[in-house]
């Protein structure tokens, strides 16, 4: 498989020599991935400003690795821009581990701020962990910071920058860990597919626009003209029936994603839709697509028109396999898929974000220069009833709503039905903090049900994969029942562009502490109209549904808009942890929490 | 201290009873017990419930505070589902607020599980909820013509801060003739008291025509259901003079760019200001259609048309010089900010 992995880098550059106007700067990319290796320069850094290598990721694999973080010039737009990049390259280089081998990273921080490389997903000493301020103090401008930890586990993964916006300006990129026994999914040919959105703008920039206009980059919020169709199409009284609670409570149904393609440029593996990322494949093999979600604010929704995926593994833990037209996944989440395209032609890749305004795309074809029909871009789905009130909206809805709103009707799985006749009930214990500023709603009787792929999703006419669907192979890692069970409300206030916990920022915020050695029960309860997904470091997030069965080993858990979901933990890994939303601007508005495992 | 039609006027602008805010935040009764675990068949929580979120039926002021909840009282889930086409009574009773309120007695201390530890002194993690920032809006700067005159005006607002506590200014004047005719600067403090509003203390300062005059001002900023943009201030001066000033905006989408914008402001006086050329009651009212496009968010040309009149003793006042005490404008001007 590592051949094959290579070959993908080989087939990039020798077989599509391309004339994209991005393609030309690789030849000088390659020289500055050198200079990125040797000590860098100021000099050399102003005048000759390094071009960043786009669109295939160096494998590099073994024990020991030298990473360097620096500015170099990328160009996806048409505009000349800088980026934060690791050994100069978008994505950064996909490391290859061994599971049970010790890796050594020395990473050296030519910016003139301060750094760090997280590795996402890997278990691992804290103080190796990378998030400054919580498990070290970052890496200085000029410093070296080594880290050196023992990989206990497979799969795929990946690693960003922890400080700041660097994740957003180009610092992520792939692991690939090969098990320690023979690999039991076995394929032909074997592919990284890293997904992340790119922006124009200095991040901190866009982050101050959402704070001063939180829909500021919502294009597709309700009209006048969308007004006088629902009126065409259900009268004024369900026009106006329709807009009621949102106008009421100041809420806008057609918030998916914060931000758009407006600013973002969706990249498949560093390459623009135009650009087209090209895999191939020989009809009939099974290739492996390790599909990395790293936009720092966006929600992919993947699907290969043509072909079934079966997902194999996720978050880097093997799954039993499940076939899927189309799945959805936030930033931090890896699923791997299997596919086995059986004729002598091309497929596309296609990644529409959440918003529904932009995609990334790449295509798999089996002769070079052939591509497939890129999608249409669907249209944005309203949030529904459900999304906002979870279960009582469903209750009141059940009849009546059913005509008019068909998304909701839609997934009412026998969970939701149970959760619809109170069979579920659950009671919910919002803080006391959540009664003020920060907090714009709240879900008092969440929907518990995990077969519900989402907004824009559902009876889509696709078989859509859901958090129901995951088992993971060979069950919990820890056969105990929780211990103790702890309840954290995801909060916010889009208004004011607050993100937090429990309605407290990060730094109004005390940690939380878990015992060392306990099982916990983690509650999160999403008092929002956004998904959130939620990554708790340091420790498995080990999902179970709302009856308490076991479902997947995860390191992100998404967790929809008045959706209520738990996960055991078993605190085994002493020290500080860091534990947010993966979106990248709700993290840095404070939705954020310091765990101690003491 | 304000005089009786001050304090009415201003109940009057807030839409009820109760001002708005106090609705949305703290109008709960304690005996009430409407708590997150609000039993399903507790009948009595309707009424609690329906204060946290009055509608702007409210504006027509009628019928004592019960009736109004009555008549009035759509509280979120009940009208959600009235919406919804119709609504069986379940999900009206008992159901808790979804906006506002206080805390039940049982609701989780949030720093229950901190277990005693806090950050470690180093250096800790600080992030954009810690880092202040600030903002300039210019909503109205333009050319205003009458039948008979062209002046120009301006209408800006500007913030520095963090999330929930903010120095804000707000600033609006009228130039005619190269001339200040009139304008007023606010320096306020401005903290976050519930979801969408904000309390705001500082003081004002009034040139132009006439002499100048400070005031000492209190007011509240915010969102009111659906999508009114207010902002309400009360003002105490010199010799017993008292104020109150009303901004209220309305934005329409006609596409994602093109915005339709009415605007309505008002001014009333709880004594006449001679020298300024004012009388008590309600002096100056503006109503404003704008239609902006924003070429980018920050940067929206517009046109509009505005009436504004004069009442009561200013209007006299106006008479006196020979002026109309109302006109209507045209207006073409720019939004921007940043």
């Amino acid at each position: 498989m590592k051949h094959k992995a290579l070959n993908q880098t080989q087939y990039h550059s020798s077989l599509l020599p391309d004339t994209g106007r991005r393609r030309f700067v690789q030849g000088m990319a390659a020289g500055s991935l050198l200079l990125g290796l040797a000590p860098w320069s100021k000099s050399a850094l102003a005048t000759a400003s390094a071009q960043t290598l786009t669109g295939l990721a160096p494998v590099l694999a073994g024990t020991e690795f030298d990473l360097s973080v620096a500015e170099t010039a990328v160009n996806f737009t048409g505009r000349a821009r800088m980026a934060t990049t690791i050994n100069g390259s978008i994505p950064a280089p996909t490391l290859r581990w061994r599971e049970g081998e010790t890796v050594t990273i020395r990473v050296t921080n030519h910016l003139k701020v301060s750094t760090s490389l997280h590795w996402h997903g890997i278990i691992l000493p804290y103080q190796m962990d990378g998030v400054p301020g919580i498990s070290f103090t970052g890496i200085a401008p000029g410093e070296t910071f080594t880290y050196r930890f023992k990989v206990g586990q497979s799969g795929t993964y990946w690693y960003h920058s922890h400080s700041g916006f660097q994740e957003q300006t180009g610092m992520y990129g792939a692991i690939i860990i090969d098990p320690a026994l023979p690999e039991n999914v076995r394929v032909d040919r074997d592919y990284v597919v890293q997904l992340s959105d790119w922006t124009d703008e200095d991040p901190m920039v866009v982050f101050a626009k959402l704070r001063k206009m939180s829909a500021y980059y919502n294009f597709k919020q309700p009209t006048v003209a969308d007004f006088s169709r629902d009126v065409g199409d259900m009268g004024m009284k369900g026009a106006l029936g329709k807009r009621r609670m949102w106008n009421r409570m100041r809420m806008n149904p057609t918030d998916l994603a914060d931000i758009s393609a407006y600013t973002y440029t969706y990249l498949m593996n560093g390459t623009t839709p135009d650009d087209n990322w090209t895999a191939m494949f020989k009809p009939g093999e099974r290739v492996r697509l390790r599909f990395i979600s790293s936009g720092t604010q966006s929600f992919f929704d993947v699907r290969i028109p043509d072909l079934k995926m079966t997902v194999v593994q996720v978050d880097g833990v093997n799954v039993e396999p499940v076939t899927v037209d189309e799945f959805r996944f936030g930033p931090g989440e890896t699923y791997d898929v299997i596919v086995e395209p059986k004729d002598d032609r091309a497929y596309t890749l296609f990644a529409q974000d959440m918003g529904r305004s932009g995609f990334a795309r790449g295509t798999l074809t089996a002769r070079p220069g052939l591509e497939a029909e890129v999608p249409a871009l669907e249209k944005i789905e309203w949030l529904t009833m459900r999304d906002m009130m979870g279960n009582m909206a469903g209750m009141a809805g059940m009849n009546e709503m059913a005509g008019m709103d068909h998304s909701a009707h839609a997934m009412t799985g026998d969970a939701a039905m149970a959760d619809m006749t109170g069979a579920n009930a659950v009671h919910v214990r919002h803080a006391r903090t959540e009664y003020g500023p920060s907090v714009d709603m709240r879900v008092n009787s969440p929907r518990t049900n995990l077969d519900d792929p989402g907004i824009g999703l559902r009876n889509n006419g696709r078989r859509v994969l859901t958090y129901a669907d995951l088992h993971t192979i060979g069950g919990p890692l820890d056969s105990r029942g929780a211990e103790r069970e702890i309840e954290l409300h995801l909060t916010g206030n889009m208004e004011r562009y607050t993100w937090s916990f429990d309605g407290l920022e990060f730094g109004k915020s005390t940690p939380i502490h878990f015992r060392h050695g306990e099982r916990l029960r983690v509650i999160l309860h999403n008092d929002t109209m956004m998904t959130h997904p939620m990554h708790l470091h340091g420790m498995w997030s080990e999902q179970e549904t709302a009856d308490g069965e076991f479902l997947a080993r995860r390191h992100t858990i998404s967790v929809q808009p008045a959706q209520r979901i738990s996960f055991l933990v078993t605190a085994d890994a002493l020290g500080r942890w860091a534990w947010h939303c993966h979106l990248l601007y709700h993290m840095d508005a404070g939705m954020f929490r310091e765990v101690v495992v003491a | 201290m304000l005089r009786q039609f001050s304090i009415s006027f201003a109940m009057a602008l807030t839409l009820g009873s109760q001002p708005i805010w106090a609705q949305e935040t703290t109008d709960v009764d304690p005996h009430a017990g409407h708590g997150s675990s609000a039993t399903p068949m507790d009948g009595m929580k309707h009424k609690s419930m329906s204060d946290g979120d009055m509608s702007m039926d409210g504006m027509d002021m009628k019928g004592e505070r019960g009736h109004h909840t009555d008549v009035h009282g759509d509280e979120t889930m009940d009208k959600q589902m009235d919406g919804m086409g119709s609504m069986s009574e379940q999900g009206a009773l008992g159901a808790p607020r979804v906006q506002g309120g206080k805390p039940p007695l049982d609701a989780r201390d949030p720093h229950a599980y901190s277990g005693g530890y806090d950050f470690r002194p180093t250096p800790r993690l600080r992030l954009g909820d810690e880092h202040s920032l600030g903002a300039l809006w210019v909503d109205r700067f333009e050319m205003v013509r009458s039948s008979n005159n062209t002046s120009a005006a301006y209408d800006l607002q500007g913030w520095y801060g963090r999330n929930y506590d903010r120095v804000v200014i707000k600033a609006e004047g009228d130039y005619d003739n190269g001339k200040l005719e009139s304008s007023d600067t606010e320096l306020l403090w401005s903290h976050a008291v519930s979801g969408y509003w904000d309390a705001q203390l500082g003081a004002r300062y009034d040139s132009g025509d006439g002499p100048n005059r400070g005031w000492l001002a209190v007011g509240m900023q915010g969102l009111a259901p659906y999508w009114f943009e207010l902002d309400i201030t009360a003002y105490v001066g010199d010799s017993g003079r008292t104020a109150v000033g009303l901004e209220a905006v309305y934005e329409l989408l006609f596409t994602q760019k093109l915005i339709f914008q009415p605007r309505l402001e008002a001014m009333a006086y709880g004594k006449s200001d001679d020298a300024r050329g004012l009388g008590s009651g309600l002096s100056d009212l503006a109503l404003g259609l704008r239609l902006r496009y924003e070429i980018r968010r920050e940067f929206a040309p517009y046109v509009g048309v505005e009436w504004a009149g004069t009442f009561g003793g200013t209007a006299d006042n106006v008479r006196n010089e020979g002026q109309d005490t109302s006109e209507a404008r045209a207006v073409a001007g720019v939004r921007f900010w940043f």
